[in-house]
């Protein structure tokens, strides 16, 4: 007899922890091969996962095995030409020799072990090790989710929810309380009975006996009648909905587009906004973005006209932060929200105005968010901005960070720098 | 041929199981009882209760990567097999095994859901009937596998190797893996008969051999001295007084610092080698075995009508692919196919058995013109590769896959061809080949040869070389780390060559450390 049966439903992910148990081992490699892909790709492409290969020597499970030399006779098929005693020159060796010393460093030779992971590990590597400074307000936020919760016993409720040994408790005790009397009065009747029953049966008073046992009689055709269980005895298991506190995150994208950026700057500035948000993203359930563009005037935009579409003019950094405070105090409560701002710009500023958007940021804004990281995208000489915003940092070290990004290769290293675990922040600094 | 068979269709009253090529369970179990009734009505093969699973692509690899065990513990290096399998998969690079089977009873087979009904047919053949009965029938896996524990004893592992980690950190437990991986192939008795395992017993016992075991090893490096030591103590004594071949049995009793976990840690790992032993010793054999089964089985069907000519057409395009010999220059050619060489082999004794030639009858006088199921149920009972090779490789199948013999002497310039497959060739040919599947002869012989009890606690092994052929020097090092991690004393390697030490490899080794001081 043969038993046929059907597995394809059961978990199909059984080495799943055999390949948690690689990629652990092998963290250092993956690790490396992940800064190097976000140094070399569009982080737009930060939505595949990667390729990471392994040098074969690193992975290999050593056995004693023969090494070349030595003697030895094999045999093959496929014969066509050779007949006894012919003489062949050796064919090059290829592989032989056991791996010759030098490994290659460079790129993925034949001999590496490649391998993908997933967009999930490949994120999971990205930001191993950062953490998002003065991380977690959490708000009811009163609508969005709950959660059901027990909360004791109830009379009323529908049929599903029957608690049964509550209801079975109820019924017992309602049927104790219903029928003590009654019994007391059949125990009693009983005795008296037993009694007459003992004495002579000349002396027997017939008639109250038969009265006793018809009295008997009814009261336990009495008792019968008491119900063994009730609608009244039923009890139900109540639940309630918890309201479950969630954590919501805004994000602001600050940017200059005044003639001065460049479209290789804009692409740079979007790089290091899309890092940013797929970091808050780890670590928020919710979150919005909210897209501010500036030259002499500041503008809420959507994502495509943030990025792609160009101005020209001068710059005044000050009313994008005017619009961000006027944003945060209309729709976005510091005690409701955690608030992220990130700045980009290329450092231009009209003179007169720096000092002003220092005052903005220490009076209004910093004291609502949770983080605000400046990046410079220059490969020139810090004007006004950069001096001003040096004085915030030294004031707020632990909510504001800047940074200077000179080419594409620093984002990473950069975005990295801004979010180092805090001991390391507070042990360097 | 196919057109006359057809021909003579009409007349037979059996009507063709299936007709297109999708695959449900009822057809599945028809198919199953159609081939179940040929080969046991027709043929006596005895076979353990057949379990026929259905799994996805993604099971398959799953089954792949855990070494076709059902459940394994967790190691990162299945990891790595997985992730490879994975990757080769995805990029088309390579097509998953239409099926893997189990030797425990039940015997389990898997079956993918992405086949044809063809193929599924063509796996239960394979695998059901033919691996099965060769589990069931095969010597070496009677008496070296107890095909009812296992699947007990692989879960008795896991669970024991989850709780140490628990216990003791997975990095812990991984590098001891690591280490005895790295020993496996040494962790098998060659000659010996294994105890037969079984989980209960083992969980029951396990605490006990903790005790006793670890009071063993006590008693061999007790240091106190004993009174009438000096009588006893011959100088020249040798512990172990013969040399061991199972590293890891050695290992399990007299490693001197191992804890009691890590000892049955080692012991588990040898378990299972030895339960792989028997199949990879019978790979010719059995996949041979399993494939004449499959093509005569199928054929059966065929001429019974069960199946149409379409499927028989696909299941021939599948049969010939399995058992292709790419000759030795071709680019694929990756050594001898085992599939092949073994149908080949079987096809051939049916064929000596039922029409002998005068070679025949000179070379197999034994079993030459003898009814042919008979003879090749001996066959598959009581031999191994190795032998199985020496006994009845023919003429015929040499001159079939135009075997020659190349000699590679590292003392000369060129390679010498030193038979090919004619009269003066025959014998040593087979003999060669018969070698060639002789795992003592393909792995390193090293055994334990002392320790040094009295002294640095150091243990030596011996590699007997053969026919001059050194060891591979880099896995070599990095094995006897992994010894030496086990051990925790020093390691020395002995190479010997006609009973001369040739040279001697250390671990940890002096010479490096020294080299590092000049540096």
């Amino acid at each position: 007899m043969s038993y046929i049966i059907d597995r394809r439903l059961n978990a199909k992910n059984k080495s799943a922890v055999n390949r948690q148990r690689f990629l652990r081992r092998y963290r250092s490699h993956i690790k490396k091969a992940v800064s190097d892909a976000v140094s070399k790709r569009s982080i737009t492409d930060l939505e595949n996962g990667e390729n990471v290969s392994i040098p074969k020597r690193d992975i290999s499970e050593p056995t004693f095995r023969h090494g070349n030399g030595g003697n030895k006779s094999i045999i093959l098929p496929g014969n066509k030409e050779f007949i006894q005693g012919d003489k062949i020159a050796r064919p090059p060796q290829g592989d032989g020799s056991g791996g010759s010393g030098q490994a290659s460093d460079q790129g993925s030779g034949v001999d590496d072990f490649i391998f993908q992971i997933t967009q999930e590990e490949f994120l999971e590597f990205l930001f191993d090790d950062l953490a998002l400074p003065n991380l977690i307000k959490r708000q009811l936020s009163g609508i969005e989710s709950f959660k059901y919760v027990r909360a004791g016993v109830v009379n009323e409720g529908t049929p599903n929810k029957i608690n049964i040994i509550r209801s079975m408790r109820q019924a017992a005790g309602r049927r104790i309380a219903l029928t003590s009397a009654t019994r007391k009065k059949i125990k009693n009747f009983k005795a008296e009975y037993e009694k007459l029953l003992n004495t002579d049966s000349i002396l027997r008073n017939n008639k109250r006996l038969m009265q006793l046992e018809k009295n008997i009689e009814k009261l336990k055709r009495r008792l019968k009648k008491i119900p063994f269980i009730d609608d009244i005895d039923l009890r139900y298991n109540f639940h309630i909905k918890h309201p479950q506190p969630t954590s919501k995150a805004v994000m602001f994208c600050l940017m200059d587009v005044s003639g001065s950026m460049n479209q290789n700057m804009k692409d740079m500035a979007k790089r290091f906004f899309i890092l940013l948000f797929l970091f808050l993203k780890r670590n928020y359930q919710k979150i919005e973005v909210v897209f501010i563009r500036h030259h002499t005037s500041a503008k809420e935009v959507n994502e495509e006209e943030f990025f792609y579409s160009r101005e020209t003019g001068g710059t005044i950094v000050s009313s994008a932060l005017k619009l961000t405070d006027k944003i945060i105090s209309d729709r976005f409560p510091a005690n409701e929200w955690n608030i992220y701002i990130a700045q980009a710009s290329d450092g231009d500023n009209w003179n007169d105005d720096s000092p002003i958007c220092r005052k903005i940021l220490v009076n209004n804004i910093l004291p609502k968010a949770q983080y605000y990281a400046y990046v410079e995208i220059n490969p020139r000489r810090h004007q006004a901005l950069w001096r001003e915003y040096e004085i915030i940092q030294k004031e707020f070290g632990e909510y504001f960070a800047m940074q200077q990004i000179k080419d594409q290769s620093e984002i990473y290293p950069v975005f990295r720098e801004l979010f180092q675990r805090k001991q390391e922040q507070t042990a360097t600094t | 041929m196919p057109a006359n068979k057809s021909s003579t269709m009409p007349s037979k009253v059996e009507k063709s199981i299936s007709t297109g090529s999708e695959w449900t369970f009822e057809l599945i179990d028809q198919y199953d009882k159609a081939i179940k009734k040929i080969a046991e009505e027709q043929y006596q093969l005895e076979t353990y209760p057949n379990q026929i699973e259905i799994i996805s692509a993604e099971q398959m690899m799953d089954a792949y990567s855990s070494v076709g065990m059902p459940m394994g513990y967790n190691h990162w290096s299945f990891g790595k097999h997985f992730v490879s399998v994975e990757q080769n998969y995805k990029r088309g690079q390579m097509g998953l095994a239409y099926e893997i089977v189990i030797n425990s009873n039940p015997c389990i087979a898997y079956l993918m859901e992405e086949n044809t009904i063809t193929m599924q047919a063509l796996v239960i053949a394979h695998a059901s009937y033919g691996h099965n009965s060769f589990f069931k029938g095969n010597y070496l896996f009677q008496t070296w596998t107890d095909a009812s524990s296992i699947i007990d004893y692989l879960v008795f592992a896991k669970n024991y190797i989850s709780k140490c980690e628990e216990r003791h950190g997975i990095n812990e437990v991984e590098s001891l893996l690591d280490s005895c991986h790295a020993l496996m192939n040494y962790g098998v008795d060659r000659y010996k008969r294994p105890y037969p395992i079984s989980a209960e017993e083992e969980k029951k016992r396990q605490k006990e051999r903790e005790e006793y075991l670890q009071a063993q090893v006590n008693e061999l490096w007790h240091t106190i001295p004993k009174l009438n030591e000096k009588e006893e103590q011959g100088e020249t004594e040798r512990f172990p007084t013969e040399p061991q071949e199972n590293l890891l049995y050695f290992i399990e009793k007299n490693a001197p610092l191992l804890e009691p976990w890590q000892r049955e840690i080692v012991r588990i790992v040898r378990k299972i080698a030895q339960y792989f032993y028997p199949q990879r010793q019978t790979q010719v054999m059995n996949e041979g075995w399993a494939t004449f089964w499959h093509y005569t089985l199928l054929n059966d069907l065929y001429d019974k009508g069960l199946v149409t000519e379409g499927f028989m057409l696909e299941f021939l395009q599948y049969h010939t692919s399995v058992v292709n010999q790419p000759s030795f220059d071709m680019p694929y050619y990756n050594g001898i196919n085992p599939y092949a060489l073994g149908f080949s082999m079987m096809t051939d004794i049916k064929r000596i058995c039922e029409n002998p030639t005068e070679e025949d009858h000179k070379w197999f006088p034994d079993f030459a013109g003898t009814p042919w199921l008979k003879t090749l149920k001996f066959a598959m009972q009581n031999f191994k590769d190795e032998s199985f090779i020496q006994q009845f490789l023919s003429p015929t199948v040499m001159r079939e896959f135009k075997l020659f013999s190349i000699l590679d002497d590292d003392t000369k310039k060129e390679l010498e061809v030193l038979y090919i497959h004619d009269e003066n060739g025959y014998k040593l040919l087979r003999e060669t080949l018969s070698n060639q599947y002789n795992l003592s002869m393909n792995e390193p012989n090293i055994q334990v040869y002392n320790v040094n009890v009295k002294g640095d606690r150091s243990l030596t092994l011996r590699h007997i070389r053969h026919n001059c052929r050194p060891l591979e020097e880099e896995n070599c090092n990095e094995v006897l780390k992994h010894l030496h991690r086990l051990w925790k004393f020093d390691i020395h390697l002995e190479q010997v060559d006609n009973d001369t030490v040739i040279n001697t490899i250390h671990c940890p080794d002096p010479k490096m450390q020294k080299s590092d001081h000049e540096r």
